[in-house]
């Protein structure tokens, strides 16, 4: 790789890493604003023109706040539990594709961070590897409150994490591929997988809810029976990183499933959009460049849809009981994201029969 | 690079795998021996087998080593556990004999040990990605594959087995 497409790469790494902090930043400040809708209030409106500053209002509010740490906890993995979810948060948008290529002075760059040919099995590690923030911080504590959290938010992310990794299966038989952006490739226009996947998306979607701990699958931190969960000892900005890293994780979660599901980048009319494009203005490359960039656009309106369904669910539906939420997992969600995946086989099969 | 990544990565796995041992903290071990598979995955990477090293995160990092945190949370060792157990000098200095010989017997069968090398016209460095994985595993060794299947499917039976209610059990 030459040191120019390097430098590209490296541009285009910061500025996903800074526009995922900040949409996670603003999703806090939308949450509210979205709660207040619902609910029939203002939400937040004091600090800045309608209340645009607040984030940043609350953020500063957490660093001045008394850095607490209990006398009896495990100091050091009381300190790492936050760090270890804000690490894990960050690495998934790492193979997610957010648009096709640009070419700047005859470079082409691809828009995505790193293009590894084991995307899916990527995203799948890292958010398995998401329970170990909450585990860590909660034993740490040295709190029963804190430790059942960590064992709830433990033992949900084990069950939802089957089905999810069953439901994926579905589609990479259909893909035929493991890599994210081979997959967004094949949903070119409006060809997206959801027309062949409608249940295996709902699955992941249940999924993704309860993989993010988000209402209504929030036990780790319902605070009517736990006090607040695994987060009961954290206070100042170590709370704020474990808040935060749900934001991160919603932004991320997000923008997979719309990458799986979605289309990612494409939309309906775009290899028409570029013909006419090349027509119009008789340079392939202005033209590949504006498509692609109406493509980034589509992809963050596809993700932000999805961050709102998110806040809509949150203020819309009760929590699950604990039992009902087991439940839900093992003996629902798995048959039927098996029976996805005969289907799915079984439609493969008759589609090479028939044609 | 490659080289000086290989030595950097190989002494913290065997840095990571000492501390699994040496910890006094049940969790502090587990959370080590966590450490040491990420640096094997590492090892995986270089040696250009990604699938592997994503599937032994998933597996090994994702799954089993979160079980086991889990369950030594749930006993709670570390705590009380250890005041009960008094090791007697004796028996420190059986097991510092008994290891040291081990170590002298793994010494002398691997000091003559060859390596086993690799012929560079016919190896394949794609080897690792998961298509030739794939297509190895379905051709070659379709039948290992198929019974480690089966292997999967009693061991899941017997775990039904065992996690089942009895009849007139007490239902928490």
């Amino acid at each position: 790789m030459e040191s120019v497409d390097l430098l590209y790469k490296a541009i285009y790494i910061i500025a996903i890493f800074g526009i995922t902090l900040l949409i996670a930043t603003y999703s806090t400040y939308f949450e509210r604003k979205i709660a207040a809708f619902i609910q029939d209030r203002v939400g937040p409106n004091r600090a800045g023109p309608l209340g645009l500053l607040q984030p940043l209002a609350d953020a500063g509010k957490l660093f001045f706040k008394e850095d607490f740490i209990p006398s009896k906890s495990s100091k050091a993995l009381f300190i790492l539990g936050p760090g270890i979810a804000m690490l894990v948060a960050t690495m998934s948008s790492a193979v997610v594709p957010f648009g096709d290529n640009l070419i700047i002075g005859g470079h082409e760059i691809n828009l995505i961070a790193i293009d590894v040919n084991i995307g899916v099995l990527y995203v799948f590690g890292v958010v398995s590897l998401g329970v170990y923030g909450l585990m860590v911080g909660g034993w740490a504590s040295n709190n029963k409150f804190s430790l059942l959290g960590a064992i709830r938010a433990a033992s949900q992310n084990i069950s939802y994490e089957l089905a999810m990794g069953l439901s994926l299966i579905a589609i990479l038989m259909l893909s035929g591929t493991l890599s994210l952006r081979e997959i967004a490739e094949q949903q070119q226009g409006f060809n997206w997988n959801i027309w062949y996947q409608p249940l295996g998306f709902l699955i992941f979607l249940v999924c993704a809810f309860a993989e993010t701990n988000r209402t209504p699958f929030d036990l780790p931190e319902s605070e009517a029976e736990l006090i607040g969960g695994y987060h009961t000892e954290y206070g100042s900005m170590k709370l704020g990183m474990y808040l935060f890293a749900e934001y991160i994780n919603i932004f991320v979660a997000s923008a997979v499933m719309a990458t799986l599901y979605f289309g990612a980048y494409n939309f309906p009319f775009m290899l028409e959009l570029e013909a006419w494009l090349v027509n119009a203005t008789e340079d392939a490359v202005t033209a590949n460049n504006i498509v692609t960039l109406i493509g980034v656009a589509v992809m963050f309106a596809k993700i932000f849809l999805f961050i709102f369904f998110f806040m809509w669910v949150r203020w819309t539906l009760p929590r699950f009981r604990y039992d009902q939420l087991m439940k839900l997992g093992w003996q629902i969600l798995i048959p039927l994201a098996i029976l996805n995946i005969l289907l799915t086989g079984g439609g493969i099969l008759l589609k090479d029969y028939l044609f | 690079m490659t080289e000086n990544l290989f030595y950097f990565l190989s002494s913290l796995t065997l840095l990571c795998a000492l501390m699994v041992v040496i910890s006094k903290n049940p969790v502090h071990s587990v959370l080590f021996l966590i450490i040491t598979f990420f640096t094997i995955s590492g090892h995986y990477i270089l040696l250009n087998a990604q699938f592997l090293a994503a599937v032994n995160i998933i597996v090994y990092a994702g799954a089993i080593m979160v079980l086991f945190l889990f369950v030594i949370m749930f006993l709670n060792l570390g705590k009380g556990s250890d005041k009960g157990i008094k090791t007697s000098m004796l028996s420190k200095i059986t097991g510092t004999v008994a290891g040291g010989l081990l170590f002298v017997v793994m010494i002398a069968a691997l000091k003559d040990a060859e390596v086993a090398g690799y012929n560079p016209e016919s190896y394949n460095s794609q080897i690792g990605m998961v298509e030739n994985l794939g297509k190895v595993l379905f051709t070659e060794y379709l039948l290992p594959f198929e019974l480690a299947s089966v292997l999967f499917l009693v061991a899941m039976v017997g775990a039904v087995m065992l996690g089942k209610k009895e009849t007139g059990e007490q239902h928490f």
